[in-house]
């Protein structure tokens, strides 16, 4: 996020999109509820599901799938010809405004609603409601980024953001909300192909000598592959081991009929995990590790927030913390990795990471730092580019809207959207284990609307097959108003309907990023 | 541009308020106590319970500090026997309506009315004990509703409505039938409740408590640690309570303040049961061969055939025919560890983890 969670309680106007905030981040959606219902801050939901939030919110734009960037162009087109947008903004921090006024003159609310469905009306409404609010912050998750173009939907925001002024003040910016506890924290780390911690570059001749230096190694400037082209490399040979910490691609990734052969290709497969998984089955080398909670260290929240884990109990059995496991194997291996304790390593974390550079364990003690905090006497960072873009300008991108790579035929009449449930997570391990969340939801469950159930004589509970050109799976039917006709969708927690045997394996050319949001599906009765 | 402070006079001493703020606020910021029970900080004061009322000059009655605002020249008496006497009858009506058995009770120890039972030295009511009879509300496994242990202050119905925006609670009946719930006096679990337990972190007395807790442990026996939720991105500040090396409980605690201000979710505060689920990983498990079954071994054994393996594929095949996919699940340091592990020690850039999926 560029700005923080608190600030979206006190904004003028929220635009969530492909966010299902309540279920997914319920305690961030009780702020924005708080904010509508106390503060008088207004709601735009952009979503092609009846997500509960649209209950709160002032208009809904029910676009079809993955349709986005049309949208968002659509509103930008209003904006730019009614003249509503931050002219001193756009002229003194921003640059290629004119390229973007020249993509964004064919969207108009007319063509937009024949693309995405959004009445033009409902699409000029939004426009001037997102123009005229004195802050405006857009918060969006996985809806927006899990597309072909995921890419290109996150800097039509930023467009958006940055013709109203919205970057670099209070109560705006561009906010994707994180679906992992420590996602941020692993991408600020560098657990990523192409950047070292804090996003220095591997193939930048800086950064390469400091890290030699620091980590007195011989260090490689070619970037890295990214988690699905390691799985294709593995299939073709090229890679031969993968060693994975706490991850279960066998029911996260996309096409899981693939990635199994891919892994069962490989020489050596170490999986380092709390539970058995899926991948671990498959897995050479299984290492027990401790939990969170019997733990020392760190995690970064969605809004940069820098803050402590602790240990709460001691690790099952045997089960070590992944940080020891790493140091043991590398200290066999020939390079000697000697830490006494998690607090080691973040010391030598925060000298080779600027935007961390300013934190220690005592200063996080009490109340966690956002980055950037490059010295010990820093605050830390509420929100990010005020008064200067990272970057000097803000760069506005001409995008042009690309359908996704599957759209319903005859065939395949219905779009497959997938995502999470409230009482579920990720691929179920944790959350599956727990009495009371499976109580409330058991089973997975194919949500449908109730004109596309009657169609096809589906009903309640009904036991349904959902087929894709990439497999076919079994859940029970859930009728609801929530999926929008046309589009059904479906939770990837239950390995038993493991739903990315479906999904399509299409990915954005830069993010990587399969497009898990849009399949095209057939569904008929078991 | 400076505020203009109200002065008013608190027992005897000199203070000044801000316009607006009521006497209740007024006297804790000066450090004067006075007991309350409905009152919740950042939701409304609705004065349902009266027993913060106070003595103010000139006033016909007692007045509950929590919801008078401050004037000018204003002279409160938290401390005069017509308020302690109301304090009583007060507390003793409620003790009285209903089933406070401090021997079974959840919250024998942490309970407000228990405590302020023994704050006003009462040794028992003067009324007869009369509970409503209520059946328990227990068909769930997460949160356990005793309406007999309800003093309807309205905490719950707040936070529902004013800090989670749930809209599930609401009070209905009236008199002596009032109750608090969802609507049509629905059991939780089949009303549009989302289990975020906010009721049961903000109840005063044992009416509303956390199912799985229930005879784990009293809260003096329970050892309270502060740490960060695992499960999404907002990073949840929460204490986790442990017997005997056994979590037994989570609760949110407004006192840490950002990110969550004491609210947490359904997952949160009761998805934590994986910690100590009897199928997590205990040994290392490894096989030789391909067609070979998993097997325990030390850990010794894994490390060095781990060692030995990754050394000679990196030797036969390069640095770059190995790959390796750090977590979003685990810390900061170990996710920096990781990756240079595989950077200074296999020597590749193949690292990446499932932010995208």
């Amino acid at each position: 996020m560029t700005n923080s969670i608190e600030e979206l309680e006190f904004t003028d106007l929220i635009l969530a999109t492909g966010t299902n905030t309540t279920e997914n981040h319920p305690v961030i959606s009780s702020f924005i509820k708080r904010g509508i219902r106390q503060q008088g801050v207004k709601l735009i939901v952009i979503d092609p599901r009846e997500i509960d939030l649209v209950k709160y919110a002032d208009i809904w734009l029910c676009q079809k799938p993955g349709t986005d960037v049309a949208v968002l162009n659509g509103l930008m087109n209003v904006i730019i010809s009614e003249n509503l947008y931050a002219k001193d903004y756009v002229a003194e921090r921003t640059e290629n405004f004119d390229a973007l006024k020249a993509a964004v003159s064919k969207y108009t609310p007319e063509y937009v609603e024949k693309i995405s469905g959004v009445p033009a009306n409902d699409l000029k409404k939004a426009a001037r409601m997102y123009a005229k609010a004195k802050s405006a912050s857009v918060v969006y998750a996985m809806g927006i980024t899990q597309h072909i173009t995921g890419t290109d939907n996150v800097k039509s925001i930023a467009n958006l953001s940055m013709l109203c002024g919205n970057i670099g003040i209070e109560g705006g910016g561009v906010n994707p909300l994180r679906g992992q506890n420590n996602v941020q924290g692993a991408c600020d780390m560098g657990g990523l192909p192409n950047v070292y911690p804090a996003y220095q570059q591997v193939a930048s001749e800086d950064a390469h000598k400091k890290f030699e230096a620091a980590w007195g190694a011989k260090l490689s400037t070619k970037p890295g592959l990214t988690l699905m082209e390691m799985m294709a490399a593995a299939g073709k040979g090229d890679i031969k081991a993968i060693y994975i910490m706490g991850e279960n691609p066998l029911l996260s990734d996309p096409d899981l009929k693939h990635v199994e052969k891919e892994l069962r290709n490989l020489d050596l497969l170490i999986v380092q995990d709390i539970f058995p998984t899926e991948t671990t089955k498959l897995a050479d080398v299984v290492l027990p590790a401790a939990s969170f909670a019997e733990k020392e260290g760190t995690f970064t929240n969605t809004e940069r927030r820098v803050q402590r884990v602790r240990k709460i109990i001691d690790a099952p059995g045997e089960a070590k913390e992944d940080w020891e496991i790493i140091s043991d194997i590398s200290t066999k291996m020939g390079y000697p990795m000697k830490y006494a304790s998690a607090k080691d390593i973040f010391d030598e974390v925060i000298k080779v990471t600027p935007s961390y550079a300013g934190m220690t364990y005592e200063r996080l003690e009490n109340e966690g730092i956002q980055w950037p905090c490059p010295t010990a006497d820093h605050p830390g960072t509420k929100f990010l580019h005020k008064d200067r873009f990272s970057r000097g300008l803000g760069l506005f991108s001409a995008i042009e809207y690309i359908p996704p790579a599957e759209w319903p035929d005859e065939k395949y009449p219905l779009f497959l959207s997938t995502g999470r449930v409230l009482y579920q997570y990720h691929t179920g391990t944790m959350t599956r284990r727990a009495v009371g969340l499976s109580e409330r939801y058991p089973e997975s469950l194919v949500e449908i609307n109730p004109v596309d159930a009657e169609k096809l004589g589906i009903s309640e509970g009904q036991l349904v097959k959902v087929t894709s050109r990439r497999g076919t799976i079994e859940a029970r039917a859930q009728i609801t108003q929530k999926s929008t006709p046309g589009t059904i969708f479906m939770n990837f927690h239950f390995a038993e309907a493991a739903v990315n045997i479906l999904t399509n394996p299409a990915l954005d050319p830069i993010g990587k990023i399969p497009e898990y949001k849009v399949c095209a599906v057939k569904l008929e009765a078991a | 541009m400076e505020k203009k402070r109200i002065p008013l006079t608190i027992d005897g001493k000199n203070v000044e308020a801000n316009a607006g703020q009521t006497v209740l606020e007024c006297a804790r910021e000066n450090g004067i106590f006075i007991p309350t029970l409905c009152h919740y900080e950042k939701t409304t004061n609705v004065g349902a319970c009266r027993v913060c009322v106070v003595e103010v000059e000139n006033a016909r009655s007692l007045v509950a500090s929590c919801c008078m605002p401050v004037t000018p020249g204003m002279i409160v008496r938290t401390d005069t026997p017509a308020v302690r006497s109301a304090q009583k009858m007060i507390v003793e009506l409620l003790w009285s309506s209903g089933d406070h058995n401090c021997l079974t009770c959840e919250q024998n120890g942490a309970c407000e009315l228990q405590n302020l039972v023994y704050w006003l030295q009462i040794e028992k009511p003067r009324f007869e004990i009369e509970p409503p009879g209520y059946a328990i509300e227990d068909n769930n496994s997460m949160i356990q509703r005793d309406l007999n242990k309800c003093v309807l202050c309205g905490r719950c119905v707040r936070a529902c409505n004013e800090i989670q925006v749930n809209e599930v609670l609401d009070f209905s009946m009236r008199g002596s039938h009032a109750k608090v719930g969802p609507a049509f006096d629905a059991d939780y679990i089949n009303s549009s409740c989302v289990f975020c337990g906010e009721c049961l972190q903000v109840c005063p007395t044992g009416a509303i408590t956390f199912k799985q807790a229930k005879f784990a442990g009293r809260p003096w026996e329970l050892q309270k640690t502060r740490t960060t939720c695992t499960y999404c991105g907002v990073g949840c500040q929460m204490d986790v309570f442990v017997k005997d090396n056994k979590v037994i409980k989570v609760s949110g605690n407004r006192e840490y303040g950002k990110p969550n201000e004491g609210s947490l979710c359904v997952k949160g505060r009761f998805g934590m049961d994986f910690i100590q689920h009897p199928s997590r990983l205990k040994k290392p498990l490894m096989r030789r061969n391909k067609n070979d079954e998993l097997k325990e071994v030390s850990w010794e054994e894994a490390i060095s055939f781990i060692s030995d393996k990754l050394s000679a594929i990196k030797k036969k095949n390069g640095p770059d025919s190995i790959a390796g996919l750090a977590s979003a699940r685990c810390t900061n340091e170990e996710n920096y560890l990781f990756q240079k592990f595989m950077r200074a020690v296999i020597g590749t850039n193949n690292v990446d983890h499932c932010a995208r999926l």
